[in-house]
């Protein structure tokens, strides 16, 4: 955000929220000892990166990118997760946990498995085995009820778990950052974003997100309401199943036979905006995982140690 | 969805060409853009007691608002007239609550055209202070919410008082369920001429009281056709007008330094947020606590070099000199510089932990950017928020209100928190446990000289006079349970005292006499350091004193266990 563009004394939100996020960036590093940033290729964490560039600039962010890796990743995240690092002059770690590879754990035969091993614990293996001790998500807190109440830091012992009852109270922007032997925090500096604002910073920043948050032709098969996109010929077919091409977007972006898509023609980012001012859907829904396990599953997940 | 949304939009979807579609959204976005540049941020804290209607306005304002999604809406519990639930849009704590999570504060977000909200919803029943206030430090403006049928309750006025210690100047007297009150004018009025008279005794300057009701949405975001005798604004009219958003720009300049950018060897920047004022190219600037005077040269951004930056910006400053300023200084306008950096401060604790403050230990202190080591003397005066006087105490517990001394192991600046709620306020963390324990706002700095010896000490002495049966395992027992508490304690008994400071007293009446003597002299030098002192050597009533005596055994100690509240 250029503060150039208007001088006038006032911030926009955007540049508060903006000014905030960077406030926060350099709280935890200046505290942390190996910090860290996770990289899901989404637009949260687009957002996110960009932040931490503007944080840290003229010097790069001091701190690796990590993306945990499913391998069931749209293949056009993984073109843009390359770029990135090239992009920005930060190391990109990727993470993969070599257990779930060996046993050919898979969105299709394995259902909340899948996720558990490729994500909860690829995370868990990733932060031991860097020794990293803050980690930044781009979790937000409108993204669902329960994340409502979540703070901007999150401590976790030394076993990756979410101590729900002994939170700590934040209070001005004084945060205690802290902590016990072995305890890991995990920081959310977009806590205070919705969703709305990660478009129109996007738009206003020029921010590079990955095509598939906008409407294209794409081949898809409707199963049980949900439209998933054939990205690969990995995609299992039902009986009777067969692909069709229709003009689909995503909301969110995660493993592709997990992430459901949204019928639209919003095919540039300005479209889009434009239909999610009128928001046809809740981002979550269009996540399968989040309803495999009824509502509450995100908070287990979390305690679990996943983001 | 009604109202306060930005854009009309077209039901379903267009089949117009994709470039025809694509201009206008583009105008679309381009008109919306114009608008959010404008928009600014306020932050709301809303506060009232269980069923005062809260969790109904709140949903009343994200459905009015249009922050809500479709399926949002249509996964809403319905009432049994059909009647879509507000309350429960904004549910989700009370089951985290049965599960035990600690829950302070929820966040809540929406949107009008001219300004983006975050409401701070605090749960109003146990814990209030500690979650109120972690709400309220970063509100701009407080809810305070009544039920019309029930008119101005004690915890309306402890919510006021608490909201107004926080430095919110922008209340809103919330006067809620007018429908249940037949909307009747008489009884608004009488509402507003007891909370008009409370305010005035509790120095809080202004207030607006809007009469309405949340569930029928009156008077929230449309203007209530039921009570025509109520010109003023709606909620959301005076949300959107009040201007407690603007950070103090006209203020001198102060940053407190985060972070010290040094990617090479030709550049050295200090890295942080501007707490108020604004700061330009040229402008000469001292670091304080140091002193030391320099020359903002640059400005600089990832977005290119500024020429002035202001009161809520994240930017780095580079100097025309080399000066020393490291992490934790504050970077301030010259002229702003009158006093010297003081390492004593008078403020008022707002305490958040179970373990109650142990006076005279040392707590790290964060304020601004610096962490110190602080010493905290016993609290002079405790706010009864029930009774609403000052009464003394020995020492804070949980949801305690209390002003205390506290000693810094180095200088500071002096920022008072009616100065700046950015640096005038701290945290107190446990060296031990590491968790935040306190909220802290500071008052003033008493320098040394003049500072007063604390009016009430913090600790107490308790005479065993005379002994009964049983005594002496009684007073081991007290001592020891309010150890348990975290509280300092300690039993000065004939056995202890001849172990060391009486070891060469005689065992006969003159010696029992100078025993007391120095019993008397050790009790009161201990109290004074904040401990609870039991002396049991045989005394009898006249020769206990200072302090209280205990002649005949109280049985249980109700106040040992209940002690922390
Ligand atoms: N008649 C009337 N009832 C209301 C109004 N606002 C809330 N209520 C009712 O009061 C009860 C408590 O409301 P709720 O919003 O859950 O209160 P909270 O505990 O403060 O969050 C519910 O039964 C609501 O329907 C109002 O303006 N008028």
């Amino acid at each position: 955000m250029s503060s150039q563009a208007f001088p006038a004394a006032r911030l926009s939100h955007l540049e508060q929220l903006e000014a905030e996020s960077i406030e926060i960036m350099r709280e935890v590093i200046t505290e942390a000892e190996r910090p860290v940033m996770l990289y899901s290729i989404g637009k949260d964490s687009a957002v996110m990166l960009r932040l931490a560039q503007k944080a840290f600039y003229p010097a790069p962010p001091p701190f690796p990118l990590l993306h945990i890796d499913t391998t069931w990743k749209f293949r056009a995240m993984y073109a843009l997760r390359d770029r990135v690092s090239a992009d920005t002059g930060m190391q990109l770690i990727v993470h993969r946990n070599a257990e779930a590879e060996r046993l050919g754990i898979n969105p299709f035969d394995h259902g909340a498995r899948h996720t558990d091993m490729w994500k909860t614990e690829g995370l868990k293996q990733a932060l031991d085995l860097h020794r990293f001790d803050v980690a930044f998500g781009g979790a937000r807190r409108d993204e669902e009820k329960s994340r409502a109440k979540e703070r901007v830091f999150s401590f976790r012992s030394a076993r990756h778990r979410w101590d729900p009852k002994n939170q700590r109270p934040e209070l001005w922007n004084l945060y205690n950052l802290r902590k016990n032997p072995g305890e890991t925090i995990r920081v959310f500096p977009l806590s205070n974003w919705t969703e709305l604002d990660i478009w129109q910073y996007i738009a206003a920043e020029n921010i590079p997100i990955v095509p598939l948050y906008m409407a294209a032709p794409r081949p898809i098969v409707e199963r049980d309401g949900v439209i998933l996109m054939v990205d690969d010929d990995r995609f299992r077919l039902r009986p009777g199943e067969q692909p069709v091409l229709r003009s689909v977007r995503f909301r969110t972006l995660g493993c592709y036979p997990l992430s459901g898509a949204v019928e639209s023609e919003a095919a540039t980012l300005a479209e889009v905006i434009r239909e999610t001012f009128t928001a046809l859907t809740s981002e979550r829904q269009g996540r399968v995982i989040d309803r495999d396990d009824g509502a509450q599953s995100m908070e287990r997940k979390k305690q679990e140690g996943y983001f | 969805m009604p109202a306060a949304s930005e854009l009309a939009v077209a039901p379903g979807r267009s089949p117009q060409p994709v470039s025809a579609s694509e201009a206008q959204a583009r105008d679309e976005v381009a008109r919306h853009f114009r608008a959010t540049e404008q928009k600014s941020l306020l932050r709301v804290i809303t506060c009232g007691s269980v069923d005062d209607g809260k969790s109904t306005l709140i949903g009343r304002l994200l459905y009015d608002s249009s922050a809500l999604y479709d399926d949002e809406l249509a996964g809403l519990a319905r009432t049994g007239e059909g009647a879509i639930d507000l309350a429960s849009l904004v549910d989700g704590l009370a089951a985290e609550r049965e599960q035990g999570i600690t829950i302070d504060v929820a966040y809540r977000f929406f949107s009008t055209r001219s300004r983006k909200f975050i409401i701070a919803d605090t749960p109003g029943h146990e814990q209030y202070t500690r979650n109120m206030v972690t709400g309220a430090s970063t509100a701009d403006l407080a809810i305070i919410l009544i039920d019309a049928r029930k008119g101005v309750l004690p915890q309306t006025r402890r919510h006021s008082m608490l909201v107004n210690l926080l430095g919110i100047r922008e209340l809103v007297l919330a006067v809620n369920k007018m429908d249940l009150i037949g909307h009747d004018e008489a009884r608004f009025n009488a509402i507003v001429d007891a909370y008009r008279s409370f305010a005035d005794t509790v120095g809080i300057a202004r207030f607006t009281a809007i009469p309405m009701s949340g569930l029928n949405g009156e008077n929230v975001i449309q203007p209530a056709q039921t009570m025509p005798w109520y010109r003023g604004r709606t909620l959301i009219d005076h949300l959107e007008s009040v201007s407690a958003a603007a950070p103090p720009h006209d203020e001198p300049m102060r940053m407190a330094v985060q972070w010290v950018n040094r990617p090479d060897q030709d550049f050295r920047g200090y890295a942080g947020r501007i707490a108020s004022g604004q700061v330009a190219v040229g402008d000469k600037v001292a670091v304080l606590p140091a002193g030391s005077r320099a020359t903002v040269e640059r400005i600089v951004t990832h977005d290119g070099d500024l020429a002035r930056a202001s009161a809520g910006q994240s930017v780095t400053l580079v100097f025309a000199e080399a000066v020393d300023c490291a992490r934790g200084d504050h970077i301030v306008a010259d002229a702003a510089v009158r006093t010297a950096p003081a390492s004593a401060l008078a403020a008022t604790l707002v305490w958040m932990a179970d373990a109650p403050l142990v006076p005279g230990r040392s707590y790290w202190l964060k304020t601004g950017t610096q962490m110190l080591t602080a010493t905290i003397g016993a609290p002079h005066s405790v706010l009864d928020i029930e009774a609403m006087q000052a009464r003394t105490a020995p020492t804070l517990g949980l949801n305690d209100i209390g002003e205390v001394e506290i000693e810094l192991d180095r200088a500071v600046p002096r920022v008072l928190y009616s100065e700046s709620r950015t640096l005038g306020g701290f945290i107190l963390i446990d060296k031990l446990t590491n968790g935040t324990v306190a909220a802290g706002l500071i008052r003033s700095f008493p320098d040394r000289a003049d500072a007063r010896p604390p009016e009430a000490p913090g600790g107490a002495i308790e005479w065993i006079a005379p002994a009964w049966p049983g005594s002496d395992s009684w007073a081991q027992a007290r001592s020891a349970s309010f150890r348990s508490l975290g509280r300092p304690s300690i039993l000065l008994d004939a056995p202890a005292l001849r172990r060391g400071i009486a070891a060469d007293v005689a065992q006969d009446a003159a010696g029992q006499e100078e025993l007391l003597r120095r019993a008397r002299a050790a009790a009161v030098l201990m109290c004074s350091a904040g401990m609870h002192v039991i002396v049991a050597i045989g005394a009898t009533p006249e020769q206990a004193y200072p302090g209280r005596i205990i002649g005949e055994d109280p049985g249980a100690d109700p106040q040992a266990t209940d002690w922390v509240i």
